[in-house]
């Protein structure tokens, strides 16, 4: 209880805190420092899950089980990362003029803002709420995403708030849809949009309603997914603004909107008792999965490429919950851990990569091991996380989707493997010749921040080889619950 | 329940169904705020008339929020942005007024449709209109496809919103409370960082037309 309240104070009064002191030299401190105490909240809420089981508070405002406990960690951990992150890139971006105190203060803010309402969407129990937070964490990103003031970062952020704005408005008609038909079971007073208390009457919730529900939830929140075709967003918004926010939009964002997308398809599964909800998922995952494994091979900017590399992840993970069942919803949730951990790390390399070439065209960077042997190791290592070799996490994640994938839905797998080969291909043909060959990066004057980078490949590679018993226990029980 | 009460609802309805339609047919910015001003107030009307009928409360409080809101504060931020931009007679669309009319009487036509067996079953007073609600959202969806200023389409996607809050309150009362103002403050903060951006778009391209930021492309 007071953990979750920690959870949701810290980074607020971190963004009231950054916004009102300005930019000084210490702002990047105070930044990690107020990350570092909302990942230490979430871990002291972790614990209470972990031996209380789930939690209802403050009215039945917030609800904690371990569906969401897991993102919630998983987010403050990433956000604590990208923290540790920012401090020497946006050092050198201020040394290269890109950054001015104005605008690091709206970074800085902003951030913290982006943290609280992430983990607002995921704590909150009122599907309504979850709309407000999800708008908000739009809100928070275009400032962030158009924080260069480029004419590519202005259109990337223009694009990005039109496209999420509208997703993100179809998403509430769904939510109000939803709201009619829990109120006849439920009565208006309040509470009829309480996920907690949905759940128990799903069963008798109106068919017709809530099938045009989830259809308008799906379009909404798939918006913000990335899902194809609804993705155009995604990769200007990625590419143009600067690369901690790229690496907390794919890392994190996108896990929380599935999230949304989840607990939705929960209640249309139990309301309508048939397979639309996980046929809907499959199809488009299917669809993101080799559309952007396609796009992804035409790529010329490098965080373009890996943009487009998350599209095809969130379509996976689509895929995955949309087959139900414990093993692939199993699979599911571990694909989302990996992906958040190995993308992050990867857009870490990439923004002290692009900042030591002064390019983001892959073409113009090359040899990066010569100069900065970490940064270059960091890359190819994240790059051959990503795109599934064994032994890293994804392998086991992936793994477990397609042999999944070969026994219920046999006629997907020769897609998904296609995909997963062009992506190989492309990746790894473009990675190689940045990484090795001849030199022409620069070594910059702040030293890197490499701690996160290994930290998360670490991880991804211990989730690969050992998933730690209390995390398959988490796992297990949010499977069970998605059903399907 | 009163019968002049269900056909002042579908009066309101209708009118804001109207105005959708002028919207995407005008093309002088200075009526699109003022068309969207008098959707805002035709809305306000709707929601206390439920509110009156029904005798729920919040209702009144939620018509003096988008009151306050979508008639007074945001048409005051539009024409000054546009007065400090100096776009009051842009003339623009890419697609001539009888073809928009005839792809938004089609968009009618399936919203209602579409909303059909739900209207039947919806015991609220104005269930019936939630196709005209659905309509109003495809129809702003269609205006911010066909314009390529950034004004318009930053008045579709408020006229979307007045869509979605009109579904909100004909089908089902009205969200609770804390959503309501949830939505209200996403919204300003919404309308005031595209102020924000309108201005920084001008700065970069000496222009309003959205038609610059089409650079962003897979090669």
């Amino acid at each position: 209880m007071e953990a979750l309240l920690l959870v949701l104070a810290i980074p607020l009064v971190g963004s009231a805190v950054l916004a009102f002191t300005g930019h000084r030299d210490f702002a990047r401190d105070v930044n990690v420092a107020f990350s570092l105490g909302t990942f230490l909240a979430a871990c002291a809420l972790t614990a209470r899950i972990v031996s209380g089981g789930p939690l209802l508070a403050l009215d039945d405002a917030f609800f904690i089980d371990p569906l969401n406990v897991f993102l919630v960690t998983l987010t403050a951990f990433v956000g604590l990362t990208t923290s540790i992150f920012s401090r020497p890139y946006m050092r050198v971006e201020q040394d290269h003029g890109k950054m001015t105190p104005a605008r690091l203060r709206l970074y800085h803010s902003m951030y913290q803002l982006f943290s609280f309402t992430m983990l607002m969407a995921l704590t909150t129990n009122n599907m309504g709420l979850l709309w407000v937070a999800m708008e908000a964490a739009t809100l928070a990103t275009v400032l962030l995403v158009s924080v260069y003031r480029t004419a590519a970062s202005l259109e990337a952020a223009w694009k990005y708030f039109i496209l999420c704005g509208v997703g993100i408005a179809l998403a509430l008609f769904g939510t109000v849809l939803l709201y009619m038909a829990a109120e006849k079971v439920l009565g208006s007073e309040g509470g009829a949009l309480l996920w907690t208390r949905l759940d128990t009457v799903k069963a008798r919730l109106d068919p017709n309603i809530i099938t045009l529900a989830f259809a308008f939830l799906f379009i909404g929140y798939g918006t913000k997914v990335g899902l194809v075709p609804l993705h155009n967003w995604l990769p200007d918004a990625h590419a143009e603004g600067p690369t901690p926010v790229s690496a907390v939009l794919s890392g994190l964002l996108l896990n929380v909107a599935m999230y949304a997308v989840l607990r939705c398809k929960v209640l249309t599964d139990g309301a309508l008792g048939n397979a639309l909800a996980g046929r809907l998922l499959m199809g488009f995952g299917l669809i993101s999965v080799v559309v952007a494994a396609f796009f992804l091979s035409r790529q010329k900017d490098v965080k373009r490429m890996f943009a487009y590399s998350s599209i095809e992840h969130m379509g996976l993970i689509a895929f995955a919950f949309g087959l139900g069942g414990p093993i692939a919803n199993f699979a599911g949730l571990l694909h989302m851990t990996v992906h958040s951990l190995v993308k992050s790390a990867i857009f870490f390399a990439v923004g002290h990569a692009t900042q030591k070439a002064g390019t983001q065209v892959m073409a113009d960077i090359r040899g990066l091991i010569k100069v900065s042997p970490t940064v270059g190791w960091g890359m190819m290592l994240g790059s051959l996380a990503i795109l599934g070799m064994p032994p890293f996490g994804v392998f086991a994640s992936e793994f477990l989707i397609l042999t999944t994938a070969m026994r219920e839905q046999p006629w997907a797998t020769p897609f998904l493997l296609l995909a997963l080969g062009v992506a190989f291909a492309s990746v790894f043909g473009r990675v190689l010749p940045m990484v090795f060959g001849e030199t022409s990066v620069k070594p910059l004057a702040h030293s890197p921040a490499l701690l996160p980078v290994f930290l998360h490949l670490g991880l991804g590679l211990m989730l690969g080889l050992y998933v730690p018993p209390y995390l398959v226990g988490w796992y297990t029980q949010a499977a069970r619950m998605l059903g399907g | 329940m009163s019968l002049l009460a269900t056909q002042l609802i579908n009066l309101f309805a209708a009118a804001i169904l109207l105005l959708a339609f002028a919207m995407i047919s005008q093309r002088r910015i200075l009526s699109l705020i003022h068309l969207f001003t008098l959707q805002g107030i035709a809305l306000v009307a709707a929601t206390a008339v439920v509110g009156y009928v029904t005798r729920q409360p919040h209702l009144y409080l939620s018509a003096g929020l988008t009151f306050l809101l979508k008639v007074i504060l945001i048409p005051l931020l539009l024409h000054r942005v546009i007065k400090r931009l100096d776009v009051r007679w842009d003339v623009e669309a890419l697609i001539n007024v009888p073809t928009t009319m005839l792809i938004g009487i089609v968009l009618v036509i399936f919203a209602f449709n579409l909303a059909q067996p739900i209207a039947r079953l919806s015991l609220s007073i104005a269930g019936g209109t939630l196709g005209i609600a659905l309509a109003c959202v495809l129809l702003s969806f269609m205006m911010m496809i066909i314009r390529s200023k950034a004004v318009p389409q930053v008045i579709g996607f408020l006229s979307m919103e007045n869509g979605l809050f009109f579904a909100a309150t004909s089908a089902t009362y009205g969200m609770p409370m804390v959503v309501e103002l949830g939505i209200a403050l996403d919204v300003l903060v919404g309308i005031l960082i595209l102020g924000v951006f309108m201005f920084q778009i001008r700065e970069q391209f000496d222009s309003l037309d959205i038609r610059h930021l089409e650079k962003l492309k897979d090669s």
